[in-house]
């Protein structure tokens, strides 16, 4: 890294060209991971659950509270001005980052949860009607489940799931031949959360698109490995979570075309949702507002705006080849022990190892690996379909994120040899 | 590793390979239910009850080494106990692993259950080691349904 260019100011330095991706630099970017835990050297694989936040972001969510707090959009003062700048802000570096049309496409929420909900409880009560029928794929995480099992039990409509092959694949045949008349929404996630498996967007939307169906992508284990683009996709809803690509909890995104947003009845109704009130008519706030009832989550928007310019500075790219590395690594590594039995082998991965291994129980794993500092997630990885799909109960997941190194995956696979030790 | 040895102690890690009273029982007139949905444990235990004492006992299903392991001997430990009994069990057992300690005089009691007293190291695990009692409990109780952890 050049440092004299690094101290330019934006427009004058030079384009950014590819360099080797500096993971030492960047790991002394997130001050937990120093620390050590239980006497070991903290090795973090529970990304897909939450990320950990660089400095940057820390500190830009203690100075709008040291500085800059205030509420926003209706305030004359100054500090409340430059909150809302600053909130605002945060919602074009989204609308960048995604390349969406317009930042008003841009919704903040709580989290992908949020999101979806948001969806099916608007667009999904206004269309969705009896004998209708919202088609998702057996992949899902819960939060791309419940939410529609709601709606369709209010309306009388019907949940399609399609099938995924033994790989933990999407079989797009399937999926195609369960796209009806019927079908008013499909859902479906960009990458699973408990296999990993990257699903293919662009082909899953065509065909939804050829019966005129919009289509959801749950993205919150996308965004933080690769570079979405909105319009490219061409998909119409995409919701991810702050937390899981380096921005605090509690703050999220849903991304809505503008003619289906500006088509939806708005969601809950509150202040800041509305452009005038009285007891016998409310008109509703414009876009994105309409959607965003009652004091936002300010400082954690603008944490996600530092968090995204953070990715962006690395360069999504430089992260997506380091990760696919890694990955790569990892997979070769972990396959070689004994009676270990990777679920989720699909051609396009993306940041999830889970597995499981002959004899042992993956909550066992879970602690015996964490005594050795290594912290992964056991469980059903809140999608218990798939669980039931390979026919087991749970399984141990290692997690990678961009901070995450070929050393520490050689810590992993040590941890398993201890587990496979203890269990002999 | 200390910690480690002391919670998977070996009469656990022979228990969860090869459980005792592994099997439903033909004879059983009370059964219950245990799921913890937070790992997916999940057991089933079967009672014959004579009047108010245990005749006999078994459980099948899945689970964590601890939790199999408890189970396992857990229907060693009341078999042929009274309701009151296998209670007064449950509750040295239950304070054993959450780190109450009980004297010295009930731990002796408590006989080959004595090599749980390392999960109280694990606050997580005491939800695995305890699901079978809870469902043994639901069972004596004639509680309906699935005893849940959650």
């Amino acid at each position: 890294m050049n440092t004299v260019a690094n101290q330019l100011p934006r427009e004058f330095r030079p384009p950014r060209v590819q360099t080797v991706f500096d993971v030492g630099k960047v790991r002394r970017d997130f001050p937990i991971l120093a620390q050590r835990v239980r006497g070991k050297k903290l090795v973090y694989l529970d990304n897909a659950a939450t990320s950990q936040k660089p400095q940057v972001v820390i500190d830009a969510i203690s100075r709008y509270y040291e500085e800059g707090n205030a509420n926003i959009h209706r305030g004359v003062h100054y500090l409340s001005e430059r909150a809302t700048e600053e909130h605002e802000a945060a919602r074009k570096t989204v609308q960048n980052f995604i390349n969406a049309e317009y930042a008003h496409e841009i919704i903040f929420v709580r989290g992908a949860t949020e999101g979806i909900n948001l969806v099916a409880q608007t667009y999904g009560r206004a269309n969705v009607k009896a004998g209708d029928e919202v088609l998702i794929t057996a992949m899902e995480h819960h939060s791309n489940i419940v939410p529609w099992q709601i709606l369709c039990e209010e309306k009388g409509a019907r949940l399609r799931v399609a099938p995924i092959n033994d790989r933990g694949e999407l079989l797009l045949d399937e999926f195609e031949r369960l796209l009806n008349p019927r079908t008013r929404i499909v859902g479906v996630t960009h990458v699973s959360n408990a296999l990993g498996t990257i699903n293919p967007i662009s082909r899953i939307v065509e065909m939804a698109h050829r019966h005129n169906i919009p289509v959801l992508v749950d993205g919150a284990q996308a965004v933080p490995h690769a570079k979405v683009d909105v319009q490219a996709l061409d998909v119409d809803f995409y919701v991810f979570s702050g937390h899981k690509v380096f921005a605090p909890t509690g703050i999220g995104v849903l991304y809505g075309k503008t003619a289906l947003l500006e088509a939806m009845p708005p969601y809950q109704g509150g202040g800041d949702m509305i452009s005038s009130v009285t007891f016998e008519k409310t008109s509703y706030n414009k876009l994105p507002y309409k959607f965003e009832a009652g004091t936002p989550n300010v400082a954690g928007a603008i944490g996600l705006g530092t968090a995204i310019e953070y990715l962006n500075g690395l360069g999504i790219d430089n992260v997506a080849a380091y990760e696919h590395e890694v990955l790569g690594y990892s997979t070769e590594a972990i396959s070689k022990i004994p009676g270990i039995r990777l679920i989720g082998t699909a051609s396009q991965k993306a940041g999830v190892l889970s597995f499981v291994l002959e004899g042992v129980h993956p909550h066992d794993i879970g602690t015996i690996l964490d005594q050795e500092g290594i912290a992964i997630r056991t469980g059903h990885h809140c999608a218990q379909p798939i669980m039931q799909r390979f026919g087991i109960p749970a399984t141990a997941r290692a997690s990678f994120g961009l901070y995450n190194t070929k050393e520490e995956a050689d810590a992993l696979v040590a941890g398993i040899q201890k587990v496979r030790e203890v269990f002999a | 590793m200390s910690d480690l040895r002391e919670l998977y102690q070996d009469v656990i890690l022979e228990h969860s390979k090869a459980p005792r009273n592994y099997r439903e029982l033909a004879t059983a007139n009370h059964r219950a239910e245990g799921y913890n949905p937070l790992c997916g444990d999940h057991f089933t235990v079967y009672l014959d009850l004579d009047g108010d004492s245990i005749r006999d006992i078994s459980f099948q299903g899945s689970g964590c080494a601890i939790s199999k392991a408890s189970a396992s001997l857990m229907t060693q430990s009341v078999k042929g106990k009274t309701r009151a009994e296998a209670a007064r069990l449950f509750d040295q057992f239950h304070k054993l692993v959450t780190g109450q300690s009980p004297a010295n005089g009930n731990r002796a009691e408590l006989g080959k259950l004595a090599v749980f007293s390392g999960v109280s190291e694990f606050p997580v695990r005491v939800k695995c080691a305890t699901l079978a009692w809870h469902t043994l409990n639901a069972s004596l109780e004639r509680k309906q349904g699935t005893v849940s952890t959650e």
